[in-house]
């Protein structure tokens, strides 16, 4: 904490900041290889790779300096989230297909970077999910590790019955609503080979790793922490109440926070500085929107997860978040309707 | 003649009812993932266009002012009731597969934009011969939209063409195991892809406009 006057503030570079972004997914990305095997990192690789490929190539098109904005490092972010985002196991063109999407079409026919007003990454693995539900269903069971095999699935023939699963949030969502079960969330999270304490068995570890590197984000003064904050208090709040009012239909807060994306959601998604709202109340009303529609669609829906479809449909709301929330003038009052 | 040739540029290219009007959007979008019903939709709407045109141009001088409007679309109404019924008739399959897009070419803002700014104020030769243009306009567009959704969604081209002449068949043309981009079929898809086609027509227009300065340039260069 500098306390000396004058103050200067190094202004942070687009680079600096990507790189900080880069290393707090480390945590999550080794308990991911650690539970779910090598897959993910080869996802990764072919992500950045792909996403420097047409990064580049988007630039020379553009006439833009290439090596400038090649070596921000937004690029490999964009690609890393996606190949976290999708199961580590689907075929590599899936990858391929999403990263081009992102790069070229959600990002340089935007504007490019500090244009494009949705999410690249998501606007990615919102175009896979429709289009390919049946790849991305499919996700690694904990601990079927074999890497010969995951190699296979992602480039040769899939044979994988012995190694897939659905999310514990599928499982969970379908369990409840096949009636004549009468199971409830108690019943279904007794389950511990698919759950385990909190969200589900090694994703809840995955999800504790984004947390620390996130909570090192805002440490850093990376990210703020508004979008962080206000996704976890109204994703647990909404939870957690409905868990309250009826515990045999809604699971509780530690579940619906431990499972899925909600933690990539609220650390590395939600804060992209591009597409996410930037004046400070701002931050809290667009954070717990993506929070409140998230707990809709996962409860509700038919997709597995929504973070991808509320985080896009809350940065259609940012322009309009941003004009009713923009801060008084320093010196200026605060205007009362 | 320059007068038809230009009624055809304008048509075909300059003043194209989507590419730089942007008009008739919705059938447009909802029509296009197959060439063959972008086509046949796109053909029904150049008939209507072309009598339309033709009907309001003869009848111009009769047509009070104030009421042209209701005047006009009871005049497409009945064309496109017409087409409607034939389609019905001759080509069932078809009928079924674009359904209530066909009496809503009732409602497609080209017919009654080019009614009521051209056939309305021009003679019937001229008008007849843009309505035609306007229609091949629209029917190159969607055509071409049509054909782009239809090979990237699902790899074919001129998937149901046994639906207008028997006998003939879809091509695969990427292999059968090809996945499909479900993505490009779906609404947003459309936009996506007209959104580049337009982008794709600036780039042309630019591009033609540089050359012709350039070309401007040299002429006042060699004759000073």
């Amino acid at each position: 904490m500098p306390s000396n006057s004058p103050f200067l503030r190094q202004p942070a570079s687009v680079q600096s900041v990507m790189l900080k972004v880069l290393v707090a997914l480390l945590p999550g990305i080794a308990m991911y290889v650690w539970f779910f095997g090598w897959a993910v990192l080869i996802q990764i690789s072919l992500a950045s790779v792909t996403a420097l490929a047409a990064e580049a190539a988007m630039l020379a098109a553009r006439r833009k300096p290439v090596r400038h904005f090649l070596t921000d490092g937004s690029a490999l972010v964009t690609a890393w989230l996606i190949a976290l985002s999708l199961p580590s196991i689907v075929p590599w063109w899936l990858t391929v297909l999403a990263v081009l999407i992102a790069i070229v079409v959600a990002k340089h026919l935007y504007g490019g970077l500090g244009q494009n007003p949705f999410n690249p990454a998501m606007v990615a693995f919102a175009a896979m999910i429709v289009a390919y539900p049946q790849f991305m269903s499919q996700w690694p069971a904990a601990g079927a590790t074999d890497l010969a095999t995951q190699i296979n699935a992602i480039f040769g023939q899939r044979q994988l019955d012995a190694m897939v699963m659905a999310t514990p949030l599928d499982t969970l969502r379908t369990a409840l609503h096949t009636s004549g079960l009468n199971a409830t969330v108690e019943s279904v999270l007794a389950n511990k080979t698919t759950y385990g304490f909190l969200g589900g068995k090694g994703w809840e570890l995955v999800a504790l790793g984004y947390l620390i590197g996130g909570l090192w984000l805002v440490q850093q003064r990376v990210i703020t922490w508004q979008i962080p904050a206000a996704f976890i208090v109204a994703f647990g709040g909404i939870a957690g109440l409905t868990h309250l009012i009826d515990s045999a239909q809604f699971a509780g807060a530690g579940f619906h926070l431990f499972s899925g994306g909600a933690m990539l959601g609220a650390f590395f998604i939600a804060t992209d500085p591009v597409s996410a709202s930037t004046t400070p109340r701002g931050k809290l009303i667009y954070a717990a929107g993506i929070a409140l529609i998230d707990w809709v669609i996962r409860v509700y829906g038919a997709y597995p997860d929504g973070i991808a479809f509320s985080t896009l449909l809350m940065n259609i709301c940012v322009p309009l978040i941003d004009k009713s929330t923009q801060p008084p003038v320093f010196g200026h009052k605060e205007k009362r309707p | 003649m320059s007068a038809y040739r230009d009624i055809a540029r304008s048509g075909l290219w300059k003043q194209n009812a989507i590419l730089t009007q942007l008009l008739g959007l919705c059938p447009l979008l909802a029509i296009s993932t197959s060439m063959v019903n972008a086509v046949s939709l796109g053909l029904a709407t150049i008939m209507v266009m072309a009598v339309a045109n033709l009907a309001v141009s003869s009848l111009r001088s009769f047509i009070p002012y104030e009421i042209r409007i209701p005047v006009f679309i009871l005049i497409i109404a009945a064309l496109v009731t017409v087409v409607d019924l034939s389609f019905n008739a001759w080509l069932h399959d078809l009928y079924l597969v674009l359904g209530i897009f066909i009496p809503l070419i009732v409602t497609n803002c080209i017919v009654l934009a080019r009614v009521e700014a051209f056939a309305a104020k021009n003679p019937v030769g001229a008008s007849t011969w843009d309505g035609i243009m306007m229609g091949v306009g629209f029917v190159w567009v969607i055509g071409l939209l049509g054909l782009i959704r239809e090979f990237i969604g699902q790899g074919t081209l001129f998937s149901g063409i046994d639906m207008v002449v028997p006998g003939l068949h879809a091509i695969q043309v990427l292999p059968e195991d090809y996945p499909g981009f479900l993505v490009v079929m779906l609404p947003p898809g459309a936009f996506f892809v007209l959104g580049l086609m337009i982008a794709g027509r600036n780039w042309l227009d630019a591009r033609a406009n540089d050359r012709a300065k350039a070309l401007l340039v040299q002429h006042t260069q060699a004759s000073s």
